[in-house]
């Protein structure tokens, strides 16, 4: 990389030389600021130019150009002018090197051209403010360091500031890290302000002047790379916008020789591994929440978070500390409020969301960014601050049918400086909301109503099949066996009935109540009987009821000989009662009929016990 | 079902049927939820991650699955792990539990919902263990009615030996197997209680799903012939038997026979020859009960003398031909593991592999305790009421919980398939008390309340436990009655009068208990069932729930996270190059493939002993030689487990004796003893050279010294022996952030010799390469 950026200078400065003729010289700039920020592993360049029209025509295009190496690292560009009224931010056209060349610009100068807000007319100035940034152009010197060694990087630019028109005063200067200054190429006018190196000013220069200058220094910025960085947004409109982000980071710095030693990087108190990084920290939104960080195999632990109402930090650590070249995946996850990032205009909707990773002074050389509107989304169009790839997908998630309409957007080398809002517009009816929940409701009623019918109807096939008739005749078995094991039940009751009616008595001693009592059961148990009779014949003549009817009609039996056994008690006590005897001589009288019918009841119980078993 | 069968909801047996079935219904789903939820404690606790070394490989299978499809994985040849031999996936894994896991995602996913392989992977066993306590109400309410069957499933959702396999990310055969292993039991019984041939095929289903999904499918194919057996020696045979074993055998055979690790295993194994022994002793039993049938008593007995003389002259041949089949066959026909089962020595004499894994080690005293709890107390008096009366259900739990006890007792790890039986037993013995105690109770209040009304009355109204007691009575007899009959086999009048007379077995029995009595019991049994819950809760949440691949340690500062596992396998994935070999004790295997995304030497299915040795062998020689072992496996890193700096137990330096014996077993110049000193195992100073000079030692404590000053081994809480060292042959690349994993790499060849001759030098290092090309024709 060193080398061919040296070779690059050198057929730079030849082909200024061979560059005679000044093509755009009816410009001139009298007054170029130049300052390059190189504190993180960014090179930001902030350039206030004045640039007066000296020609006679009025000028509509101006001209800006990097030295090829700087060039092919541009990742952002944006140009402004100040004038009275405030900002107004033209977009940039790119030019390409071969129209360049028409224009008689050397290969070696990558050229941009600016389209004025209004034609320059002669003798007008105008003041353009440009910020660009360059990642990859600090070069790590050397290449590999081990364990212990401090991190240096290398800046090459001109002192003199590159340009097709003249300049009559520039200055630049260089903000470099706290640090270690290694080297610097000296000319004239060069002072060294604490960590600020300041070349110039220079004064009348000629177009395409160039002095190289190489700045060697310590830097203990994080290197960190993300090679690829997908981001998912997913907007739910039950009010949350869910972010994943998926990183590839590697560091980017120079990188590890030798081995590493954990001692040597834990120890104290002079830890050696300063040219690793252990940490980055992004800056969410605020109201960021339900935040986790993790990778391929499981939640990293080892992150920390803190938030105002301004902004929610969080500071993740990567598993292992990332020395150069070292590479590592992770997954951070958040959701957001809605409310914060969608709104409504003109009938339509739109999210605002910013388009760049979270995390600070992270270059990423490969960002894509995936909107997943809510199924339904009509009429999606994209307005972004600068050119991106745009495609759409579909995506399938909880429960779709139609699927998700995906908005993806893709850029190539992008900087924190890409962190402005994109807008995403669609139409959305909230009808379509409920579409999932209906559905799942309507999911488990079919179930259930599936269940409910298949449990009553009769799915048989063949109706007249023998086990089929036979699985008939039984479910009527069935029936009649209950009917029976009902009007037990009833005679049951009633000769409860009719023990009460004997306690009443010894209680009360009203004889007529008794026999009252005695009547109406008389009256009921008879109906009973008859009611039995013909359940008892259907199931004689059933032949599927072969076993059971002997059961059954033991149990009709016993239930008579109870009735018969209750009765001659119920008798014996109100003779008893009328004759006066004493209430033991009945008790003893009716003993052991007491003892009969306790046995029958409990058979008849067993009985009935069976037959609920059937 | 149960609600279409109770009668009219007028009257109050129907309405009291139908609230218990729905009541029954309810705790059930409950237990359900209480089973899922009970395993979600490593979830809450750590997080949603696959836990331990087995289970990671079962994920990784579960993730090929999914992505390839079921074809490929059926002819998965991993060249990713046995560097360089590589291992057929398809045919050496037991596919259940991927292929359930599988499809559950499959499905999801198909249904658009969007869960990840891990995810469905992490849930796979609480969702089993749910089941599998269905499962258990099932098989016991086939025993002993479903008062019994809630209790058993209740206890099973949260015995701790099955939670210890089964907490949320346990991803590991016995998840699914248990519930396989239940079912199949309870469609045994199933079909044993009703001679149905639908339940017989469902049952050989169950049963191929257990081979589908774990090697312990032999305790079923060994213990339902036991109990076929059983039953046929105790007088018990009758059709149902036949028809609930028959079918078995020969459709579980067949079926068990296409799952690929099976194969023809299913028939040549000695493992398999107990199930079709008693297949051919129950077609003699049935013969014979059919000639019975036919015959007048007097041609019977000509003909049972013909027939026996003719079965023991049959019999004698087919043991002949099992003998010699069973000796023909290498080990005598019975794998290692199974050999291990019926001598317990066995292992420790001849496998160190086997023996190596504390799981197959014989369980301690406590650790009966830990796994089972009060169920050990409670599972005798199970037995006896599985003994009150004895049905074909109720003498195949008998079987099953004393089989399963001396299996148990062999090994650590069968502790898993006590567990249920234990369940089944307590289940049945806590709801007999209850019924006991309760009704008693009931009796007892009942006496009292109606004290003041008159004795007749009482008798006829509150007479419920004497019903009871005489229904317990009269059941009895009824079953003595059908069990002579059904030994002549006769009628087929028995079979649905046999049913219902099963089911009131579970009537409680004529005890009548004093009301303080009853009361201080019921509350006894409600404390023992609280200190159960307890115990469960805890061990669910304290003992079982660790995901062993992070750790963690409370000080005073909090929640201290070990999380270097992972650490170190990211950073393998991450930052080497994709086809490295990495070469590490074989506890990590599975891990690194799977974690790591790199090629091992061995793993943790130990298939190949020789390989395990080399690596062994490695470990445990000095840093030269084991460099050219290295060397010629094409490994590029080495990764040692190292404990010392924060106490962690089980590090490799405690493991080193079994690479020693495992080294030693195979290349007899590793030599146990040169390991010890006087029998003693020390890395102190009066450790052996061996000791200090092998690459375990060197890798573990390199530049360890420097740590503290006097490299003070907190594990084996002594300074070490060897303190100041330098590596020639490997070099560190990464230590994790508590130096439990170390990670060296092999420096290249020309490293390795200095200040010998040149000649010399272009000699080794053209005979180093030549030899690498030759020892590696794999690549």
């Amino acid at each position: 990389m060193k080398q061919s950026s040296v070779v690059d200078l050198l057929l730079l400065l030849l082909a200024i030389t061979l560059l005679a003729t000044p093509a755009f010289s009816d410009l001139v700039l009298s007054k170029v600021e130049r300052r390059i920020d190189v504190t993180s592993q960014i090179a930001r360049v902030t350039k206030t130019l004045k640039v007066v029209n000296s020609g006679s025509e009025s000028i509509s295009e101006f001209i800006l150009t990097f030295p090829k190496f700087l060039g092919n690292n541009l990742a952002y560009l944006s140009v402004s002018h100040s004038e009275g009224k405030g900002k107004s931010k033209r977009t940039l056209v790119n030019l390409s090197v071969r129209e360049a060349d028409s224009k008689g610009i050397p290969d070696s100068i990558s050229v941009y051209s600016v389209a004025l807000p209004t034609p320059l007319s002669k003798g007008d100035t105008l003041t353009l403010e440009v910020v660009a940034a360059f990642p990859n152009v600090l070069q790590p010197f050397p290449e590999k360091i081990t364990q212990g060694e401090i991190h240096l990087v290398m800046l090459q630019e001109s002192a003199q500031y590159l340009s097709p028109y003249a300049v009559e005063s520039q200055s630049l200067s260089i903000k470099l890290p706290n640090a270690r200054i290694e080297s610097y190429t000296k000319l004239e006018n060069t002072k060294l302000q604490g960590s600020e190196l300041k070349y110039g000013p220079y004064k009348n220069l000629q177009s395409y002047s160039y002095s190289p200058i190489v700045v060697h220094f310590e830097s203990k910025a994080a290197f960190a790379v993300a090679e690829k960085l997908v981001r998912e947004i997913e907007v739910s409109h039950w009010g949350n916008v869910q972010v994943t982000e998926h990183y590839n980071v590697v560091h980017r710095g120079a990188q590890l020789r030798g081995e590493f030693s954990r001692l040597d990087f834990q120890a104290r108190p002079n830890p050696r591994g300063a040219s690793a990084f252990r940490h980055l920290l992004a800056r969410l939104p605020p109201r960021a929440h339900s935040i986790y960080y993790r990778d391929d195999i499981g939640n990293i632990s080892t992150s920390e978070m803190q938030s105002d109402s301004k902004k929610t930090e969080l500071l993740i650590e990567p598993r292992f500390p990332l020395f150069g070249g070292w590479k590592t995946f992770f997954t951070i996850g958040y959701g957001l409020p809605l409310s914060d990032f969608l709104f409504a205009s003109e009938g339509k909707r739109f999210l605002n969301i910013s388009f760049g990773s979270p995390i600070l002074d992270l270059v990423t050389e490969k960002l894509i960014v995936q909107v997943v509107l809510p199924e339904g989304s009509k009429d999606i169009s994209v307005a972004t601050p600068f050119a991106v790839k745009q495609s759409q997908e579909i995506k399938y998630s909880h429960l779709d049918i139609a699927g998700r309409p995906v908005v993806v957007l893709e850029k190539n080398n992008v900087v924190p400086d890409h962190n402005q809002h994109v807008q995403v517009y669609y139409k959305f009816s909230n009808i379509n909301l409920l579409s999932e929940p209906l559905m799942l409701i309507s999911g488990f009623f079919i179930l259930f109503i599936t269940c409910i019918i298949y449990t009553r109807a009769d799915f048989s096939i063949s109706k007249s099949s023998p086990t089929y008739l036979a699985k008939l005749q039984w479910d009527e078995v069935l029936a009649t066996l209950q009917e029976v094991q009902s009007i037990i039940q009833k005679c049951l009751a009633t000769h409860d009935k009719l023990e009460a009616s004997l306690r009443d008595l010894s209680r009360t001693g009203d004889i007529q109540t008794c026999k009252a009592a005695r009547k109406s059961t008389d009256s009921l148990l008879k109906d009973f009987s008859k009611e039995l009779k013909p359940l008892l014949g259907f199931l004689q003549s059933s032949p599927i009821a072969s076993h059971i009817s002997p059961k059954v009609e033991e149990l009709v039996a016993k239930e008579k000989e109870l009735e018969e056994k209750l009765m001659a008690k119920h008798t014996t006590v109100v003779e008893g009662y009328e004759k006066k005897s004493s209430g033991r001589d009945i008790e003893n009288r009716i003993a052991s009929q007491q003892q009969k019918i306790t046995a029958l009841r409990q058979e008849i119980e067993d009985l009935l016990e069976f037959i609920d078993e059937i | 079902m149960a609600a279409l069968e109770s009668p009219q909801p007028g009257t109050p047996t129907a309405m009291r049927n139908a609230f218990g079935n729905v009541l029954s219904v309810l705790i059930l789903v409950l237990i359900g939820v209480l089973a899922f939820s009970i395993r979600l404690f490593s979830v809450i606790k750590y997080e949603s991650v696959i836990h331990e070394f087995d289970p990671y490989f079962n994920y990784r299978v579960t993730q090929f699955l999914s992505k390839n499809g079921i074809y490929e994985f059926w002819n998965w040849f991993d060249d990713r792990t046995w560097y360089p031999l590589g291992r057929v996936i398809g045919g050496t894994v037991y596919p259940g539990l991927t292929l359930t896991a599988g499809t559950i995602w499959w499905v999801l996913n198909s249904l658009n919902i969007p869960l990840s392989v891990e995810t469905v992977c992490v849930f796979t066993a609480p969702v089993f263990s749910a089941f599998a306590s269905w499962a258990t109400y099932l098989l016991t309410k086939e025993v002993k009615g479903s008062g019994a069957g809630l209790a058993a499933a209740a206890l099973l959702a949260m015995v701790p030996s099955y939670i210890s396999r089964s907490v949320a990310g346990s991803y590991d055969n016995e998840a699914v197997a248990i519930f396989a292993l239940i079912f199949t039991f309870y469609l045994y019984i199933k079909t044993l209680n009703t001679g149905s041939l639908f339940y017989a095929t469902l049952n050989a289903l169950a049963y191929f799903y257990m081979v589908c999904s774990w090697g312990g499918y032999t305790f079923i194919i060994n213990l339902i012939p036991m109990h076929v057996l059983l039953c046929i020696v105790t007088g018990r045979y009758s059709p149902r038997l036949y028809i609930a074993y028959a079918p078995l055998v020969v459709l579980g055979t067949l079926l068990a026979a296409l799952v690929p690790v099976v194969g023809f295993n299913a028939v040549l194994t000695s493992e398999h020859f107990a199930s079709f022994l008693v297949f051919i002793i129950i077609h003699v039993v049935a013969l014979v009960y059919y000639i019975k049938g036919i015959l007048s008593p007097k041609m019977f007995k000509v003909a049972v003398t013909l027939v026996v003389s003719i079965g023991m002259v049959v019999c004698f041949i087919v043991v002949a031909i099992l003998v010699a089949l069973v000796a023909s066959s290498p080990t005598g026909g019975w794998s290692g593991r199974s050999l291990s089962l019926l001598d317990p020595t066995y292992a420790s004499k001849y496998i160190p592999i086997i023996a190596s894994v504390s799981e197959h080690q014989p369980p301690t005293w406590p650790s009966y305790f830990m796994d089972i709890n009060v169920l050990a107390f409670l599972v005798p008096a199970g037995i006896i009421a599985c003994f009150s009366p004895l049905s074909d259900a109720s003498s195949f739990v008998v079987l099953y919980i004393v089989m399963s006890v001396y299996f148990s007792g062999v090994m650590v790890r069968l502790m898993l398939v006590l567990a249920p039986a234990a369940c089944i037993m307590s289940g049945i013995a806590l709801s007999q008390a209850f019924d006991v105690f309760t009704g008693s109770i009931k009796y007892q209040l009942g006496a009292s309340s109606n004290s003041t009304d008159d004795a007749e009355d009482n008798t006829s109204t509150n007479n419920a436990p004497k019903d009871d007691a005489s229904a317990g009575k009269t059941d009895k007899g009824e079953e003595i009655v059908k069990e002579r009959s059904s030994k002549k086999g006769k009628k087929k009048e028995r079979e649905p009068a046999d049913k219902p007379s099963v089911k009131s077995k579970i009537k409680k029995k004529a005890l009548v208990l004093p009301l303080e009595a009853s009361i201080v019991a019921l509350l006894l049994l409600i404390m023992l069932g609280a200190f159960y819950v307890i115990h469960c809760v805890w061990a669910a949440a304290e003992a079982y729930s660790a995901p062993s691949i992070v750790l963690t340690s409370q000080s005073r500062d909090g929640l201290h996270v070990f999380d270097d596992f992972r650490e170190s396998y990211a950073w393998l994935s991450h930052n080497t190059d994709v086809d490295d070999k990495v070469a590490s004790w074989w506890d990590y295997g599975y891990q690194t493939t799977a974690m790591a995304n790199r090629t091992v030497i061995v793993d943790n299915n130990t298939w190949n002993n020789t390989h395990i040795a080399t690596v062994g062998t490695a470990m445990s020689s000095s840093e030269k030689a084991a460099w050219e072992i290295f060397n010629s496996l094409d490994v590029k890193y080495v990764l040692v487990v190292f404990g010392g700096l924060i106490g962690y137990p089980s590090d490799d330096i405690n493991k080193f004796l079994w690479m020693v014996r495992i080294g030693g077993g195979v290349f007899p110049h590793i030599k146990e003893a040169d390991y010890l000193r006087d029998g003693q195992y020390r890395i102190d100073s009066e450790a052996t050279p061996t000791m200090l000079n092998c690459l375990m030692y060197k890798l573990s404590y390199y530049r360890f010294v420097k740590t503290d000053g006097k490299g003070y081994d907190r594990v084996r809480r002594t300074e070490i022996g060897k303190k100041n060292f330098k590596l020639t042959h490997f070099e560190e690349v990464f230590t994790s952030h508590h130096w439990m994993v170390r990670i060296y790499k092999l420096k290249p060849p020309r490293n390795r010799i200095r200040g010998r001759t040149k000649k010399l030098k272009s000699k080794t290092s053209s005979g180093l390469s030549s030899k690498s090309v030759k020892k590696n024709p794999w690549i």
